[in-house]
């Protein structure tokens, strides 16, 4: 238990999968512009990469990294068959959620297909099987690393909509203050690191 | 890597695409959801612009409202009359000629006409601005702020601020009402497109403390609700207003006024 939320905590805060990984840079720039469809955004992303760790858990454990099969050497083929399996996923998801859960597929709207191109569920899945992650921790470890993100577009969001009134210099008008705004929080968000 | 280990690669990475085209096309099937396909049409039929004008979340939700019978067919203000009529077509009902309206800005107290007791320096936005003392620079406390907040609220690039005030652009119009919700001050009415008369002002004050503060106001002297032949204007709390029912547009009102504040 201890382990898990060590894990947890790790991911979400410390090593921000935004922040300090690095991934998922393009919606966290593009879709920050108001707290609301940041937030909008953030939950997608959390729904879909805890259902993402959970499946590519499952495909790792019983087919590339099986050591009954060519003695686990199909490895190398995680990235490919993931990316196949998770924009298969995420249509599936939406065709589901569209069915049996309208309210839900209204609220994630456009965001849900949008997640089939973010880097950070394809990030958070190689991740996994690269720290050895079984199926349940793997799945902690996805949930918290969106978590993460979804925690840092909505920071970025809100000082995004602040930043709006301000009096900025011509030439950092736009997508250059906006990235020195993310450079800032992440050497902010490098004060957690002490933390574990 | 023997060529057994290109082969398994082949059959794992292409079974999986199999498997997952097959598994996505049975449950396309099985999770199909059944849409109208009037709801479809009527969307393609709207304007698309999803400002919200109608009361719903986008034109979609409108379009699905109109299908289920909640709304009008000549519930889109933007594409009046001629999206009402094939949107009529569509569900089969008679749509009735919808009367085109526009919105109107209530405020002739430019830079130049009102005094302001102040200089606000603050953020570029009239609720922000309404919030200050004696609800703005202006001395008018009814007037327009000219801030623009309507400006962005707009859609449609219809209403701009000129010399002060917002100046509503009639043909570009549509009628949304993004601005009448926009305004602090409550200026922004919608009136119909057809009317010429209109009292550009929406101050309460009487008559001195109005002419005080600004040159152009109404100051409610009754004396165009006295010389309307069809009984269209009333003036309450000093302010003239005309009922477009009744209105002619004879423009007797806008002779008379002594402020000039009625405008044909």
């Amino acid at each position: 238990m201890q382990e898990l939320l060590l894990i947890a905590v790790g991911s979400a805060f410390v090593n921000n999968v935004v922040l300090s990984q690095f991934l998922g840079i393009c919606p966290f720039l593009g879709v920050s512009k108001n707290v609301k469809t940041a937030a909008g955004m953030g939950g997608a992303v959390v729904f879909v990469i805890t259902i993402a760790s959970f499946v590519t858990g499952l495909i790792y454990k019983f087919i590339l990294g099986n050591p009954n099969i060519m003695g686990g050497e199909l490895e190398y083929l995680n990235t490919i068959v993931f990316i196949l399996v998770i924009a298969a996923l995420v249509q599936f998801v939406e065709m589901f959620l569209k069915k049996s859960m309208p309210s839900l597929y209204n609220a994630l709207g456009v965001y849900l297909p949008l997640i089939t191109t973010n880097c950070a569920v394809l990030g958070v899945a190689l991740t996994n099987v690269e720290s050895g992650y079984g199926l349940l921790t793997g799945v902690v470890n996805g949930f918290a690393t969106a978590v993460g993100f979804l925690v840092s577009i909505v920071l970025m969001a809100g000082i995004r909509e602040k930043t709006e009134h301000n009096d900025i210099p011509e030439s950092f008008k736009g997508t250059p203050i906006v990235l020195v705004t993310a450079g800032l929080m992440a050497i902010s968000f490098f004060g957690f690191s002490g933390l574990i | 890597m023997s060529i057994m280990g290109i082969i398994l690669a082949v059959v794992v990475v292409g079974g999986t695409g199999l498997f997952i085209g097959i598994f996505l096309g049975v449950s396309d099937k099985a999770f199909a959801v059944e849409t109208d396909e009037r709801e479809e049409a009527i969307l393609d039929i709207l304007p698309g612009n999803n400002c919200g004008g109608c009361g719903y979340a986008g034109c979609s939700g409108l379009a699905a409202a109109i299908v289920a019978g909640e709304a009008e067919v000549g519930g889109c203000p933007v594409g009046g009359a001629p999206v009402a009529e094939k949107i009529g077509a569509i569900m089969g009902v008679d749509a009735s000629a919808q009367e085109r309206q526009v919105a109107f800005v209530k405020c002739a107290g430019t830079c130049e006409k009102a005094k302001t007791e102040y200089e606000y320096h603050g953020i570029k936005d009239c609720v922000m601005a309404s919030q200050m003392q004696d609800g703005g620079a202006k001395g008018c406390a009814y007037g327009c702020l000219g801030y623009g907040s309507c400006v962005t609220a707009c859609p449609f690039d219809a209403i701009h601020v000129v010399d002060g005030i917002a100046v509503v652009d009639k043909e570009a119009c549509k009628a949304c009402g993004k601005c009448v919700a926009a305004c602090p001050k409550h200026l922004i009415e919608l009136i119909p497109y057809k009317q010429q008369t209109f009292v550009q002002c929406n101050s309460n004050e009487k008559g001195k403390a109005l002419m005080s503060v600004c040159e152009v106001g109404c100051i409610g002297c009754r004396l165009c609700e006295k010389n309307c032949e069809a009984g269209a204007i009333t003036v309450n709390n000093f302010l003239a207003h005309i009922d477009a029912d009744k209105c002619t547009n004879c423009g007797v009102c806008a002779e008379k006024c002594p402020r000039k504040i009625i405008k044909m």
